[in-house]
């Protein structure tokens, strides 16, 4: 053997793809940055409500459904309520309960998908047919029964959106999982003597973590939905402030009737506005986990000409 | 002298890369090639002969960027972009590609995909059409009943020989085999082998072998060029690059490949590996895993004739007095 | 070499594996059928040598392979190593055996976790076995293999991901991670079909020398010309049997059986000078659902008669080959 000579040929400044991978996806796609900017300032509004809210939650402010105004820019509530504080607060509670039921629900859909993929064979086959049977029953109406059995509390409200959305996850997240099983770095570790759960920890988890954040990302829109939902339907904590909560009130004390637009339009649009920013991100987050997604399309561009370089090799 | 049949001059080829940058994959190659020869493109993975050859169908993708010439009879068809190649492509150069899977497509019969290439083209339609694939499918030993099958009920060397097929649909002139038998058993590579030397021999068939498998090239080919980080650096016919090659790459490359005639040879590999293409190369490309370099190779040397028709990219060549 | 002591014993050894009859088959109660991947297989391996396992693709020749490593459960036949027959053992009396029988797999690009930098990869075995001591033990641990493998100095690798080494360097690193466990026997499954023709020998002589220090290496390929230039002994196997084993050269230069003699004349020679017409077997190798009766290679051989096509030869040495050389072909004369 004459390689004696140290052999790197590839530079250090490759960097690695997988590093900054989540930057560099919302670098390179647009729809990716106006998702995540919405998201921060929705979330830094949410954390930060205590302190910026204008006037305090439960504080009469000015007449009941006082019109936008240069000091109450979307007017006041059937309380009398200033309107921007009550959507700061009730975005608050509304991320809280998205993010806690995404946390459930990614959970049991990560473990059963991880579970499922991993081992395969019967195992593969009752758990999917379990999530089959979780994903044809109908979501809200499921929801309203167990919300309305259980009484309304938030946490009440976190688990049964945890435990009903947790279907599209598994079943994704399993494909992954019975791809990367396939693999012959997890094969090699078998071969090693590596038990069970050293290879789902070191070797399978982080190859399907990605999906698994792109799809919890999209996972929180359904969460807010859902509870804006349940709580438009008078299934909501009554002690606590989301935006369902604003929109139901709302609702129910004639804002329609009075004409107060104010009080019903600008927490919905704000409803609208997460779920959109949440799709944006989690749809890139996606396509640029998904190979099959990334493919390059056709198109009549070809590839340029340049002018002769003109140094003389000729043809033999 | 009239005009060869194909002949590539100065052919260049850079790709943008996604991070900035962008990298000259082919740089500076000419060949030329007679109706009815044999030539082997041999070189590593990453050489640059996929890209030289997929330059000359035309087939680059849009952050390709090409210089050079690729002439036709004497005419040139590069200049003139996707409008000037198109009349040429499948008509005068065919192609088939390493995996044959991948080229034919999955939901549609072979010999459905034939038809259309012979309709595309305006070679036959209907019932000549039909009966002009059973013809082809025969001539790549394929039973004609077998053009109703799909492409996943074939074996690997049958799809590689359908894919053959309809690459002869239109009859070329010049058949551009890229790997074709990489992913093969070897008994079936050497069917697919026997399959080219015959269409060459039959048909008079120019063609163009885009291999790493020297041994191959030593077997089915008349001349040989020899590429390495995208320039060629010894062309010639095989016999004198194998018996007095002009460059220490052919031969090193020679020294590589196990050879059941020489058992007690030491197979020795090439050190390091080859240069990165998205910078400048300085000198002689292949001076870091040469084992003959000198003083002289901080120059690159550029492709010097050795003997009648046999010319190396190689500073050693310059000592010797032609 | 008959001094050094057989490591590793293979008898008879039979893997088949059930088709998947897909819900109507299963309902309308279709014969479960089978792939016989391997039907019988013998083989034997001593320290400080490589056997090369070679035929086409569907022979069995990886099936055999991943029987010795124990990844499928063999129908019948042992396998006999450090003193035991691993085919009755489960999955907890394997595990200290595992770490004696090592593999190196044909895709380095593959199979290296693409996460993990060198360092990683390679002291992994040692975590997963619980072995190397302390942090810094493992870590010299870690560079004598790579060192071993001919990467070194170490520290120019450790920190490196796959990505950023070529093709032959992971498959050094994958050897490496191999060899951390210092195994008896290493299964090298073509290990170097996915890399460059110019690394290719590097790779095979790293085998080589660990194969002089005594190392048992069971490798598989398709390659004639590799097996026969590093290699002590051939097997060539055919639809799950082996039908020629013996020394690699004697194989080379005398072979008995009409397949290796076809699988031989195939191998392009590198001087263009040196051109033969190959005799080429028509067809591909049939599918191991359903066997030829009789000899196997009935069906594709150019010297078949009659005979053939009922009676089954077993490998027996024939009179035209040497000590320790047999053949299963009923058209040979037997030796002694």
């Amino acid at each position: 053997m004459t390689n004696v000579a140290p052999l790197i040929e590839a530079p250090a400044e490759v960097e690695s793809s997988r590093r900054g991978f989540l930057f560099q996806t919302l670098r390179r796609r647009p729809a990716a940055v106006i998702g995540a900017t919405i998201l921060v300032l929705v979330g830094l509004t949410a954390v930060l409500a205590p302190w910026i809210a204008p006037y305090g939650l439960h504080t009469q402010v000015g007449r009941v459904f006082g019109h936008p105004s240069w000091r109450h820019p979307l007017g006041l509530d059937d309380g009398g309520i200033d309107m921007v504080t009550l959507l700061m607060w009730g975005v608050r509670v509304s991320l809280v309960v998205g993010f806690a039921a995404t946390f459930v629900s990614m959970a049991i859909g990560g473990a059963i998908g991880v579970v499922a993929g991993y081992f395969g064979g019967v195992v593969d086959t009752i758990l999917m047919r379990i999530t089959d049977y979780f994903l044809v029953v109908p979501d809200v109406p499921l929801m309203i029964v167990v919300a309305a059995i259980w009484g309304p509390s938030l946490f009440h409200i976190i688990i049964v959106i945890g435990i009903l959305l947790w279907t599209s996850t598994a079943r994704v997240i399993r494909a992954q999982v019975k791809s990367v099983r396939e693999r012959v770095y997890v094969k090699r570790a078998r071969a090693l003597g590596a038990g069970h759960t050293r290879i789902v920890l070191r070797h399978v988890l982080p190859q399907v973590a990605p999906l698994l954040i792109a799809n919890t990302v999209l996972t929180i829109a359904v969460a807010i939905f859902d509870e804006t939902a349940l709580s438009f339907l008078g299934l909501g904590d009554p002690s606590t402030t989301s935006l369902g909560q604003v929109i139901e009130h709302a609702f129910e004390r004639t804002a329609i009737s009075s004409g107060a637009w104010w009080a019903i339009v600008p927490p919905g649009a704000l409803v609208a506005l997460i779920i959109l920013a949440c799709s944006l991100v989690g749809g890139s987050l996606e396509d640029a986990l998904n190979p099959r997604l990334r493919v390059a399309h056709l198109s009549a561009r070809t590839f340029r000409l340049r002018p002769l370089v003109g140094r003389g090799t000729d043809a033999l | 002298m009239s005009a060869p049949l194909l002949r590539v001059e100065d052919l260049h080829v850079w790709f943008d890369l996604a991070e900035g940058g962008e990298l000259h994959a082919v740089q500076g190659v000419g060949l030329s090639l007679e109706p009815g020869e044999r030539l082997g493109l041999v070189g590593e993975s990453g050489c640059g002969k996929t890209t030289t050859a997929l330059a000359i169908m035309g087939l680059l993708p849009p952050s390709a960027s090409v210089s050079g010439r690729v002439l036709i009879d004497g005419t040139d068809i590069l200049s003139g972009g996707e409008a000037a190649m198109r009349p040429h492509r499948w008509v005068d150069v065919a192609i088939v590609f390493q995996g044959a899977m991948n080229a034919l497509n999955p939901v549609r019969t072979i010999g459905e995909q034939i038809v259309e290439s012979l309709e595309l083209h305006n070679r036959a339609r209907g019932t000549a059409a039909r009966s002009r694939t059973a013809e082809l499918l025969e001539a790549v030993g394929i039973p004609a009943g077998r053009a109703a099958r799909y492409p996943h009920e074939l074996s690997g060397g049958m799809r590689q020989r359908a894919a053959i097929a309809m690459a002869l649909s239109c009859d070329p002139r010049v058949l551009i085999a890229d790997e074709p038998t990489t992913a093969l058993d070897v008994m079936v590579q050497a069917q697919i082998l026997e399959l080219l030397d015959a269409l060459c021999r039959d048909f008079g068939l120019a063609l163009v072998l885009v291999t790493h498998d020297l041994p191959v090239v030593a077997q089915l080919c008349d001349r040989c060029a020899v590429m390495y980080a995208g320039e060629i650096v010894e062309r010639g016919p095989l016999d004198l690059l194998y018996h007095s090659p002009g460059h220490p790459y052919s031969r090193m490359l020679f020294a590589a490949s196990p050879d059941l005639a020489g058992l007690d040879e030491p197979v020795l590999s090439i050190p390091g590996a080859p240069p990165r293409l998205d910078r400048p190369i300085d000198g002689c490309p292949f001076r870091p895993r040469c084992d003959s370099a000198f003083a002289a190779c901080v120059e690159r040397p550029s492709l010097q004739e050795v003997a009648e028709d046999h010319a190396a990219a190689c500073h050693l060549n310059d000592r010797v007095p032609a | 070499m008959s001094a050094e002591p057989t490591v590793l014993e293979v008898d008879d050894l039979v893997v088949h594996y059930p088709i998947h009859r897909g819900i109507v088959g299963t309902v309308t109660r279709q014969p479960r059928r089978m792939v016989h991947a391997v039907e019988g297989v013998s083989l034997s391996l001593q320290g400080g040598e490589m056997l090369a396992l070679v035929g086409e693709s569907g022979c069995g020749k990886t099936t055999t392979a991943q029987a010795v490593l124990r990844l499928v459960d063999p129908v019948s036949g042992s396998i006999r190593f450090g003193g035991r027959d691993l085919v009755p053992l489960g999955s907890r009396e394997l595990r200290p055996l595992r770490r004696r029988i090592q593999v190196v797999y044909q895709d380095p690009y593959e199979s290296l976790d693409p996460r993990f930098r060198v360092r990683a990869v390679v002291e992994e075995p040692l975590l997963i076995h619980g072995l190397g001591g302390s942090k810094s033990e493992r870590s010299a641990h870690v560079e004598e293999a790579l060192r071993r493998v001919e990467l070194s100095p170490p520290e120019l690798y450790l920190d490196r991901f796959p990505h950023e080494l070529s093709g032959g360097q992971r498959q050094r690193v994958a050897i490496a991670a191999a060899l951390v466990l210092e195994p008896e026997v290493l299964v090298a499954d073509e290990p170097v079909s996915m890399l460059d023709v110019s690394v290719r020998a590097g790779v095979l002589n790293v085998l080589d020398g660990l194969r002089r220090d005594g190392l048992a290496i069971l490798m598989i390929t398709h390659d004639l010309s590799t097996a026969a230039r590093f290699a002590q002994r051939i097997a060539v196997m055919y639809l799950g049997r082996i039908v020629e084993e013996g020394p690699a050269a004697a194989v080379v230069r005398n072979p008995q059986h009409p397949y290796t003699k076809a699988l031989l004349s195939v191998v392009p020679r590198r001087d263009p000078r040196d051109r033969h017409r190959p005799q080429i077997l028509q067809g591909e190798t049939p599918d191991a659902v359903a066997i030829p009766s009789g000899c196997r290679f009935h069906p594709r051989c150019p010297v078949a008669i009659d005979r053939c096509a009922v009676e089954d030869p077993s490998l027996a040495q024939p009179a035209s080959a040497g000590d320790g050389h047999r053949a299963a072909c009923l058209l040979l004369p037997a030796g002694r």
